[in-house]
């Protein structure tokens, strides 16, 4: 009897202890050994971005000449005024714009470079006098009698961050400074839309976030047009040639792109990295047949045809397979013989300038006509030489557009430097650059929420150290663009930017990120029942059964007891 | 034919649809010589994509396996879409991007998603922007929720809406049309959430889309139904035709399919009627007049060059730089791999060994092993 009761203690703590191993070291183990590594990420900062806040603040001086405030005045006008205007996009996001104001008198350099001859001839001596920073602006007041400006132009907007803006007759006689100020008010916001952001650039910039109804149709035209940010680009020069037999064609394009395009891809690599290349392809038609018009005794293509002319070519161009960066394609197409001259129409039926088209997001084509260049009589095939000038100055034209240098015509009474040699004012820099921040802010921010989204969705993905990292760069990017937009300096906000949008999307499209590697839950039960299941009952069924004994050895000793 | 479409003029077209560029994904998904069909199918849609404009750099065609090498092929190099051998939609210039086993559920959801490696070239890319439309065309065999790759694996509904999903949170399309040509098909499109989808599948659920025709010559059934009928409808279709989308969805009716066809638009933003069928199997692309040009005025600076000491015109010399290191894969050792301990098989034999030795001979015979 004692040596059952022995065994039966013997079993019973067997069971317990196999029970107790595997609660206390089986299940911990079991949990570590499944659980995935999912490195720590700053998810309440990333929160922090899903509601928006931007706030750009401008700094313009406002420079006032002889003549345009009395003396008196003159002692009051060193102030600094700041505006804000307030906007709310959508729910998540909202605008403040800030324009710091600082009104002083001229320095007798700038009186005397104002009273050049011409306008750009003042504009080229006030840019030898000081340097604006990037995101600034300057504007000088003229009083009504000056003769810089020609008649019916109120203000001019020049090269570099300047612009003359001449007083209105109304100002002449008897008016305060609050009058004067007033008066000017809604002229200096008009420069500034101009020459630094409008409202619509920027939520137009703001569409990665925003998904906004169509507005205008120039809006929808501009946002589809131009190539969205990204950090580096490819242009492609090609020079089609489909008649070798008449045509020798020979471009200097290396030098054409050095002296022509280089000054423009240098004066914007804040911006983005760019890698030229170029080819020649032989042989190569377009897709449409053109018509010859026998009022202008030349071959025709019409707008509508246009279209349909890239497809056929695009199969023959290359690109670069190493980079993913977007490309964009100019192409110079010299007519063959038989179908010389050729001539784009317009929708009006009207010969286009330029004898060039261009594609949103992808490039231009321009036809070149060769010829006038020989005779009936020529031995073929005739060497031509390109006019590299004519040439790149349409393509850089279409550049400039394809980037999202707004080609908006100036509001009335406005008059634009026309282009400096390397064909892109520093305001329109400016424009592209405080756009660029926007949307590189703004697509980090969506990138970083929605991927924040997924990694908590799905509680199995395994999230790396390197993909921890890039997200709190980006995060800390994101903190230091959004800080320098408030402060005011374009150029770091711009860089910092950038940066984020880097490790955003190098986070995000991170290759172990596949969401593939997750179970749903009844698989999970599926694998783990067969393994445990048959484990489990027996030390279950014992425990029960020292439980119950135990039970029913307390009722004995109860009813002895009584 | 354009009856029932709503466009106005050219000009309105421009911002009707939104869209810069179209791309093209077009799997096939099962492999063996008698699911010819599916490749005949694939490649047929690639056709016909191709001939409306798209061209191959914006096309990613993932086929699982090679019919036209396939040596049960009476006629090489060619895939048939119509008995008597009519039409080879194999063609020359066919440019397939994933091939045989690499078109795995893996890479179909890397190439939608854009997760690949650094490494992958260009034409696996799927390097859509947020104004680019989609075509998404799905063949093979296929059941209740989900689509069978290669024979062993599948991918389920649910992850294709996740996928289709985060595309939309990276805004990697403007509109998307997924076409599904599977058993069950309607199935495949029944769990989108995302906007700016519009899905056809070949039969609902419960019922299978069948093949159209064998060939005796060849010995397999050529194309199934649905995509036979819809490359008939698609051979009409040019670069500049205005059919919309609502004729898209009456191709193959209950009378000629068998199954009933099914299509899905809810998800859709503009009104199917004013989708024209070319906005995603064609590319037609928006033009604009270039108006005003940069005057010029810097003279070029060619490069001068400079005569050598000896009087002679000196020339660039231009080299060949190294691209593979032949000398040093030839004669690389090989490597050193790490040592493992012993597979749990090995271990679990000698187990058996020993415990049946000891069984039969008893555990004295233990002082004689060691």
């Amino acid at each position: 009897m004692a040596t059952t009761e022995v065994e039966r203690r013997r079993g019973q703590l067997a069971a317990l202890s196999i029970a107790a191993v595997v609660i206390i070291v089986g299940v911990p183990l079991w949990w570590r050994t499944t659980e995935t590594y999912r490195a720590w990420l700053p998810v309440s900062q990333i929160k922090e971005f899903a509601t928006l806040q931007l706030l750009l603040s401008v700094d313009v001086e406002v420079v006032f000449s002889r003549g345009t405030v009395s003396p008196e005045q003159q002692k009051k006008v060193p102030m600094t005024q700041t505006q804000d205007e307030e906007h709310r996009v959508d729910e998540n996001t909202a605008l403040k714009y800030r324009y710091e104001i600082r009104y002083r008198t001229a320095t007798i350099m700038e009186e005397d470079a104002l009273k050049q001859p011409t306008a750009s001839d003042a504009d080229l001596s006030l840019h030898a006098l000081s340097e604006n920073p990037c995101g600034s602006l300057v504007v000088y007041v003229i009083p009504e009698s000056s003769s810089l400006l020609s008649e019916d132009v109120d203000v001019y907007i020049g090269q570099k961050r300047t612009a003359i803006l001449r007083l209105g007759a109304q100002m002449r006689v008897g008016r305060t400074l609050e009058q004067l100020l007033a008066h000017l008010e809604p002229r200096i916001k008009k420069i500034l839309h101009m020459m630094s952001f409008s409202h619509t650039d920027i939520t137009a910039a703001l569409s990665d976030r925003v998904r906004l109804a169509p507005g205008n149709r120039e809006n929808i035209v501009d946002s589809m047009r131009a190539f969205k940010s990204s950090p580096g680009y490819e242009i492609t020069f090609s020079l089609l040639n489909p008649d070798p037999k008449s045509h020798r064609l020979h471009w200097d394009i290396e030098s054409a792109v050095e002296t022509y395009v280089q000054p423009l891809l240098t004066k914007l690599a804040p911006i983005a990295n760019f890698s030229i290349d170029s080819q020649t392809l032989y042989y190569a038609m377009l897709g449409v047949n053109p018509r010859f018009d026998i009022s202008r005794s030349s071959y025709t293509l019409n707008a509508e045809s246009l279209a349909h002319v890239i497809n056929p070519v695009e199969a023959r161009l290359g690109s670069n397979a190493a980079s993913s960066n977007p490309v964009l394609n100019f192409l110079l197409y010299v007519p063959d013989a038989l179908h010389s001259p050729l001539h784009i129409l317009d929708r009006k039926k009207q010969a286009v300038h330029s004898n060039a088209f261009h594609s949103p997001r992808w490039g231009g084509i321009m036809v070149y006509n060769v010829n006038d260049v020989y005779g009936p009589e020529a031995v073929l095939p005739v060497d031509i030489n390109i006019n590299m000038a004519k040439v790149m100055g349409v393509f850089l034209a279409q550049l400039r557009l394809l980037l999202g240098v707004q080609s908006s015509s100036p509001p009335p009474g406005f008059v634009v430097a026309s282009c400096s040699s390397t064909g892109l004012a520093d305001w329109e820099l400016d424009r592209l650059m405080w756009s660029r921040s926007v949307e590189n802010v703004a697509t980090a921010t969506t990138t970083i929420t929605s991927l924040a989204q997924l990694l908590d969705q799905i509680g199995n993905i395994v999230i790396n150290d390197n993909i921890a990292e890039q997200v709190s760069s980006a995060v800390t990017s994101l903190q230091l663009a959004v800080a320098e937009l408030e402060a005011g300096n374009l150029g770091f906000a711009l860089q910092y930017s950038k940066e984020a949008i880097l490790a955003s999307e190098r986070a995000f499209f991170d290759p172990s990120l596949l969401h593939l590697l997750y179970f749903p839950d009844d698989q999970k039960f599926a694998i783990y029942i067969p393994l445990f299941l048959p484990m489990c009952v027996p030390i279950l069924l014992s425990l029960i059964k020292i439980a119950s004994d135990a039970r029913q050895k307390r009722r004995e000793k109860q009813a002895k007891k009584d | 034919h354009t009856a029932g479409c709503f466009i106005t003029d050219n000009v309105g077209q421009f911002f009707s649809s939104g869209h810069t560029n179209n791309w093209a994904v077009l799997v096939c998904t099962s492999r063996f010589w008698f699911n010819y069909r599916h490749v005949a199918n694939t490649l047929s849609v690639y056709r016909s994509v191709k001939r409306l404009g798209i061209p191959d750099s914006h096309i990613v065609l993932m086929l699982a396996d090679d019919m036209a090498c396939n040596h049960r092929n009476p006629k090489p190099a060619t895939v048939f879409s119509h008995k008597n051998m009519e039409l080879n939609v194999y063609g020359d210039d066919v440019e397939v991007d994933y091939r045989g086993y690499e078109v795995t559920v893996e890479n179909f959801l890397r190439v939608l998603t854009g997760r690949l490696p650094p490494s992958t070239p260009r034409s696996k890319r799927l390097l859509s922007d947020d104004r680019s439309n989609i075509l998404i065309y799905l063949t093979g065999h296929g059941g209740n929720g989900f689509l069978k790759f290669q024979d062993s694996e599948e991918i389920s509904n649910v992850e294709l809406a996740d996928a289709f999903e985060q595309m939309w949170q990276k805004r990697r399309y403007n509109e998307l049309l997924f076409i599904i040509d599977t058993c069950q098909g309607a199935s495949m499109y029944e769990r989108f959430y995302s906007p700016n989808l519009m899905a056809l599948a070949s039969s609902q659920v419960g019922e299978d889309s069948l093949s159209h025709q064998p060939d005796v010559g060849i010995g397999v059934h050529l194309m199934d139904r649905y995509t036979f009928y819809l490359l008939e409808f698609l051979e009409d279709i040019h670069p500049a035709s205005k059919t919309c989308m609502n004729d898209l969805f009456k191709v193959c009716p209950k009378s000629q399919c068998v199954s009933t066809p099914g299509h899905r638009t809810d998800l859709f933003l503009r009104d199917p009627g004013s989708v024209l069928v070319t906005d995603f199997f064609g590319s037609v692309r928006k033009v604009e007049i270039t108006m005003d040009s940069i005057n010029l005025t810097s003279v070029v600076s060619h490069r001068k060059e400079e005569p050598a000491a000896n009087g002679e015109l000196q020339k660039e010399v231009y080299s060949y730089s190294d691209q593979l290191p032949v000398s040093e894969i030839i004669h690389q050792k090989p490597k050193q791999r790490d040592w493992h301990p012993p597979d749990g098989f090995i271990l679990g034999l000698w187990t058996l060994i020993l415990l049946v030795f000891f069984q039969t001979y008893g555990i004295k015979h233990l002082k004689h092993i060691f």
